[in-house]
């Protein structure tokens, strides 16, 4: 997806490197300070890629259960001295409902950031970063760049098999298949016309791929030339700086 | 059955934030028992607007009325097998949806889901086989081991086999010989000429000229000509806004029309044409 925010703008490697490392200093974060610090910091970010706060609330849906059960077991199951709520094994406790609150907070922080890098970072500059920090592994005759292939093959496919697979379930449906209605082994048996022409679909796509690589004279290995160059700038080691800053600010207001 | 689109416009699922619509407030009749060809470039939304007719798509806003059942944003998934035993669709690369171990089980898988018993669908796909211009013994053959164009008339039988009162077809020729495409072609007429309703996709002006009643032309998402053949090829806004080519016979009077002969009307068929150069030539 193009855009010209600062944040589609960050060389890839340093977005990547920068979103892992957020997320490990998420869980540095003990109290209300901290965690509002945090939520700020991610809100300014989302501000500052242009991109309507809708796609990140999206991001969150495929998540809900299982943020929703993470915060039910936290809120009726830490144990407490002063329970309001007392039930068998479960007890409703102020301590509770507050990690409770912290662990959502913490999940909502969590995909954002990980929502702003895959919005704001195409597929291929993910694999090309991946191939350019793990380029030290050479030195041990590990295949990054054939892995790196790999990885955008795989990549690629990806939305292409979507496709594929609508296309398909669309003409099965024309042909009275209801996706959906009936008995398990009835839903079951309902995927068999889609997965195997997925199957072979699949075989041929890669297929003509391999016969599309070779006769374009694809050789593995070493001293290929990139046709993407990545190009850390001055607006990158900003970031990495202001990640260093929020780390120092962070450890500052942490409760001990 | 009568299809007639009200203020259509889809929009594809807006994941993208700068995603066009598929379709623009299209409005449009297609008439019972005619064979209506749909024409206009890639991307200009002629599958998004077949999808709508069986409800594989659903319109965002405006409604489609097929026969006595009206499509709208709100139609249920339910209940859409008597819709789709009537509308038969066969896709732009109907290939992909074979699947069973034999050509016949693929053919039969169609009439078996719409509640036909198996010794029917049986002698259908025995019937619909030969229809398609494919001998009896592919029966017998797996699907994947035919050919591109064999596959494609095994997924045509498929779809005729469910015996639908309206067939769309989406680019059905593509891919065949030009023996085959006449073939095909002409069983879609034959079709038409026992009281279906054909709808046809295709980029091939000489097969719309040599077989479509009515022709809807599309650009953009939009519908913008309508019309008899011989009136849209004669539109010469839809010409010079290069949304339409002309079929062969038309190109050719063109070329003569810059020598001594005169049409009033460019002939879109090779009938057409001949009888006008006859006429001209014994006129002079
Ligand atoms: N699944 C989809 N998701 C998003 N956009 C789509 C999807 N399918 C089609 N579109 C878009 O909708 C528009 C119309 O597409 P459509 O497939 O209806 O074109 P078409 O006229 O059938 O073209 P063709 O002649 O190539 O088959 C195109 O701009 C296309 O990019
Ligand atoms: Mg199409």
């Amino acid at each position: 997806m193009p855009g010209d925010s600062l944040i589609y703008k960050l060389d890839p490697r340093g977005k990547f490197l920068i979103t892992f490392y957020f997320i490990g200093i998420v869980f540095l974060a003990n109290n209300v300070a901290s965690y509002g610090f945090l939520l700020l910091f991610v809100l300014f970010a989302v501000y500052l890629s242009k991109i309507n706060l809708g796609f990140f609330l999206k991001g969150l849906r495929p998540m809900f259960w299982l943020i929703l059960f993470t915060v039910l077991l936290q809120m009726f199951f830490t144990p407490s001295e002063h329970p309001i709520w007392n039930f068998g094994v479960l007890t409703l406790s102020k301590e509770g409902m507050v990690i409770s609150a912290y662990i959502f907070v913490r999940f909502v922080l969590i995909i954002f950031v990980s929502t702003l890098l895959t919005l704001t970072t195409t597929p291929i500059e993910i694999s090309d970063s991946i191939e350019s920090i793990l380029k030290p592994l050479k030195a041990i005759k590990f295949p990054v760049t054939q892995i790196a292939l790999m990885l955008s093959i795989a990549l690629r496919f990806v939305p292409l098999l979507i496709d594929e697979t609508t296309k398909i379930m669309d003409a099965q449906r024309a042909r009275g298949v209801d996706f959906g209605e009936g008995g398990l082994i009835k839903r079951i048996k309902s995927f068999v016309p889609i997965l195997i022409p997925l199957f072979v679909s699949s075989f041929s796509i890669a297929y003509d791929l391999a016969i599309a690589m070779e006769s374009r004279g694809y050789r593995d290995g070493e001293g290929r030339s990139k046709y993407r160059m990545l190009k850390w700038e001055m607006r990158d080691t900003v970031a990495a700086i202001v990640m260093i800053v929020i780390t120092g600010i962070l450890l500052m207001i942490r409760s001990y | 059955m009568e299809i007639i689109f009200k203020n259509v416009t889809h929009a594809y699922e807006a994941n993208n934030p700068l995603a066009s619509l598929g379709l623009d407030d299209v409005s449009v009749k297609i008439s019972d028992k005619k064979f209506t060809a749909i024409i206009g470039k890639t991307g200009s939304g002629k599958s998004t607007l077949v999808h709508h007719i069986n409800a594989l798509l659903k319109p965002t806003s405006g409604s489609v009325i097929v026969g006595d059942r009206t499509i709208t944003s709100e139609t249920n998934n339910k209940n859409l097998k008597p819709l789709r035993k009537n509308v038969g669709m066969v896709f732009q690369f109907p290939e992909s949806q074979l699947f069973e171990d034999t050509v016949e089980k693929d053919i039969m898988f169609g009439p078996m889901n719409f509640g036909m018993s198996e010794e029917d669908a049986k002698s259908s796909a025995h019937d619909m086989i030969e229809l398609v211009g494919l001998d009896e013994k592919y029966l017998e053959q797996s699907p994947f081991d035919l050919s591109g164009g064999q596959m494609r008339r095994v997924a045509i039988a498929g779809v005729l086999a469910s015996n639908p009162e309206t067939i769309i077809l989406d680019e059905p020729t593509a891919g065949l010989d030009p023996v085959g495409r006449k073939e095909i072609m002409g069983l879609f007429k034959k079709l038409q000429m026992q009281g279906r309703t054909i709808i046809l996709i295709t980029h091939n002006m000489d097969d719309v000229a040599d077989y479509a009643d009515d022709v809807i032309v599309m650009h953009d998402g939009k519908i913008v000509g309508e019309g008899t053949p011989s009136e849209v090829f004669n539109d010469e806004k839809l010409l010079t806004g290069g949304m339409l080519t002309l079929p062969q016979s038309a190109r050719f009077a063109q070329r003569l029309s810059q020598k001594r002969f005169k049409f009033d009307k460019l002939p879109i068929t090779l009938d057409e044409l001949s009888t006008e150069i006859k006429q001209q030539i014994n006129g002079d």
